[in-house]
């Protein structure tokens, strides 16, 4: 029984695909831009709060709200490094490195107004710390030069010949030797060099930040607690992730806001659209629902089988939006990221979550649409419908 | 078992237009008994699928009661009709009211979705139909691949093939040619004779008519 009645659905859908067709492409196109809208934030969630691992904490000033507007002198540092809870290298280094980040302006490829860019003066550890990141290219800076390398989107938006290539940062000529990948976070967007270079280049005494790798998760109050009380640091501990999640927030909700408004309105049309195609569906086909009236068949069976058309096209459209939005992984778009100012490229990002997120919404405007001509199909008086003119 | 298959007893029915009330039925009564070949004739518009319908129960009298395959149908309720009509009564239709996107086989096999008749035995049942009007060798055509005598046929092979014991017939050479007629009102005309089905058929063409045990003329909602 289900088997006839699944293909009865399915053959009308077909028979009608010219109609369909339409339908079915204005639904698709209507997830496709919900879809892209979770995408969206998917990378830009990946790009910012990816960036911060929950074992790191981020020191910065007290009041600064960013690494740019923050600073930390010398001799704080060196009683950070001090502190229990931090882990080592196996060389016995701690892993708190401090680091002085500055915003360049850089021409990008290909445009013609130049962007900012974020450098940062850091030490070698730092990829100990940053799992993320891995060098893919070249080799790291020697300590003490102005070698610096580069994130894997600087490399492809702004220094597609790179490598090798000099950049002026601040009073010095730098040298590119490195390209590292971090994994579609916003250290991609990023170059790293030598701390004490950078600062030297731009004539600064004191860090921008510090950055705790944890000896153990557990570690985190006993820090807090050791800088909180020593009065001679007042700094800020943050875990990192919080703060990189911190920074997103704005520009997720921002994204979000103005995604979902446009995907509403679409979606508005979208459902009038299936509910159009299947007031047809109904209309030519009003002597056939007598007919299996007539016949025996309940107005609740008439109800389910027009119903099942009109998933039927929504599951179409989801399944066509996925396939859309499988292609869009490979796009990448750039932003201004607002905590500092500077370029930050992600990448649309696919997730299993936003695929369910696009078929349900795909399923729930195709339902909403054919509520109505299903239940008129429903209601239709036997006598009249089976007195309609033919098909 | 001398009750009639059908009967109409001091039936009325009227449509309202606006407020005008416009009378099909004024009083009239039927008796069909069961295992008759009827042929009701009279003009367009003169009420004649408006009986039909009464009798299967898609629609209400305005007064009176109508019996039919042994419940009073006129009172039933909703549910238990379609229930009823599913066993009971076979519908031809002057337009055949085929599936466009279903097969032969497929059409035929529709009312037996509603019984509890597990896969197989529909399509022996379904291929049984097909076998009685002729059309074995189109199960799996399409209605539009068929002529209008053979769609029609897979209409009749529809209509009996859960074996009810009233066939209602609308009109059902009014779409075809003389040929085509003739081959359809000979099929009727077995069904009653060597099935035994009580046949209630409205029409206005006399030679359709014809193959009937009995004709009876209607106008004005009234015998004549
Ligand atoms: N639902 C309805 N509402 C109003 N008038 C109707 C309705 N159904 C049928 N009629 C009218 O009843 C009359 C008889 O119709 P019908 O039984 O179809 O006649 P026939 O089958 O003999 O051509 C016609 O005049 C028709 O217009
Ligand atoms: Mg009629």
């Amino acid at each position: 029984m289900m088997k006839l009645l699944w293909s009865y659905s399915v053959r009308n859908v077909w028979v009608r695909s010219s109609t369909n067709v339409l339908t079915v492409a204005g639904l698709a196109l209507v997830s496709l831009v919900l879809l892209a809208v979770l995408m969206l934030g998917n990378g830009l969630n990946r790009a910012l709060i990816e960036s911060g691992s929950t074992d790191n904490i981020l020191l910065l000033r007290k009041g600064a709200t960013t690494e740019i507007a923050s600073g930390i002198y010398r001799d704080q540092a060196h009683i950070i490094k001090t502190l229990a809870g931090i882990a080592q290298t196996s060389a016995g280094e701690p892993l708190a490195i401090p680091e002085l980040v500055v915003l360049i302006s850089l021409k990008k490829a290909g445009a013609e107004s130049p962007a900012n860019v974020v450098v940062r003066g850091t030490h070698p550890n730092t990829f100990a710390m940053r799992p993320q990141a891995t060098l893919t290219q070249g080799h790291l800076w020697q300590r003490g030069t102005t070698e610096i390398v580069i994130g894997a989107q600087i490399a492809k938006r702004f220094l597609p010949g790179g490598f090798g290539a000099h950049l002026r940062i601040g009073k010095r000529e730098w040298q590119v030797v490195g390209v590292f990948d971090a994994q579609g976070t916003a250290f991609d967007s990023e170059i790293w060099g030598d701390v004490d270079q950078l600062m030297a280049a731009y004539g600064r005494d004191s860090y921008s930040s510090l950055t705790v790798h944890l000896a153990h998760p557990t570690a985190f109050q006993q820090l807090d607690e050791a800088i909180g009380t020593d009065t001679r640091l007042l700094l800020q501990v943050k875990r990192e992730r919080d703060y990189y999640r911190e920074k997103s927030i704005t520009m997720a909700t921002f994204i979000r806001l103005l995604g979902l408004t446009f995907t509403g309105i679409f979606a508005f049309g979208a459902i009038l659209g299936g509910t159009m195609t299947m007031y047809g569906a109904v209309a030519s086909r009003t002597r056939e629902i007598g007919m299996l009236r007539a016949l025996g068949f309940s107005s609740a069976a008439i109800l389910a089988s027009f119903l099942c058309e009109s998933l039927l096209i929504g599951a179409l459209s989801g399944l066509l939006a996925i396939g859309g939005g499988t292609a869009l992984q490979f796009v990448t778009l750039s932003t201004m990221n607002f905590s500092t100012f500077s370029e930050l490229a992600f990448r649309l990002t696919l997730t299993p979550v936003s695929i369910l997120i696009t078929l349900a919404f795909a399923l729930g405007i195709s339902l909403l649409g054919g509520i109505p001509p299903a239940l008129r199909a429903a209601r239709l008086p036997v006598t009249s419908a089976l007195r309609a003119p033919g098909q | 078992m001398n009750q009639p298959a059908i009967e109409f007893r001091r039936v009325t029915k009227s449509y309202f237009r606006g407020n005008q009330e416009v009378p099909i039925l004024r009083d009239f009564n039927l008796s069909i008994p069961a295992g008759r070949f009827l042929a009701v004739m009279g003009p367009s518009g003169s009420g004649k699928t408006t009986i039909l319908n009464l009798v299967a129960g898609l629609d209400r009298p305005t007064s009176g009661t109508i019996h039919a395959a042994g419940v009073t149908v006129s009172q039933q309720r909703e549910s238990e009709l379609a229930r009823w009509r599913a066993r009971h009564i076979g519908f031809v239709f002057q337009f055949y009211n085929l599936i466009p996107v279903l097969t032969a086989a497929e059409n035929v096999e529709l009312p037996l979705l509603l019984s509890t008749l597990a896969k197989r035995e529909r399509t022996t049942h379904v291929q049984a139909a097909l076998g009685l009007v002729g059309l074995s060798d189109r199960l799996h055509h399409y209605p539009r691949q068929l002529s209008g005598g053979q769609e029609q046929r897979v209409g009749i092979a529809r209509a009996i093939v859960s074996d009810p014991t009233i066939l209602l017939a609308d009109e059902p050479t009014g779409n075809l040619d003389r040929s085509a007629a003739e081959a359809v009102m000979a099929l009727l005309t077995r069904l009653h004779l060597e099935l035994k089905k009580t046949i209630l058929m409205v029409t206005h063409d006399p030679r359709a008519a014809d193959y009937a045990q009995e004709i009876l003329h209607f106008d004005k909602g009234t015998v004549s």
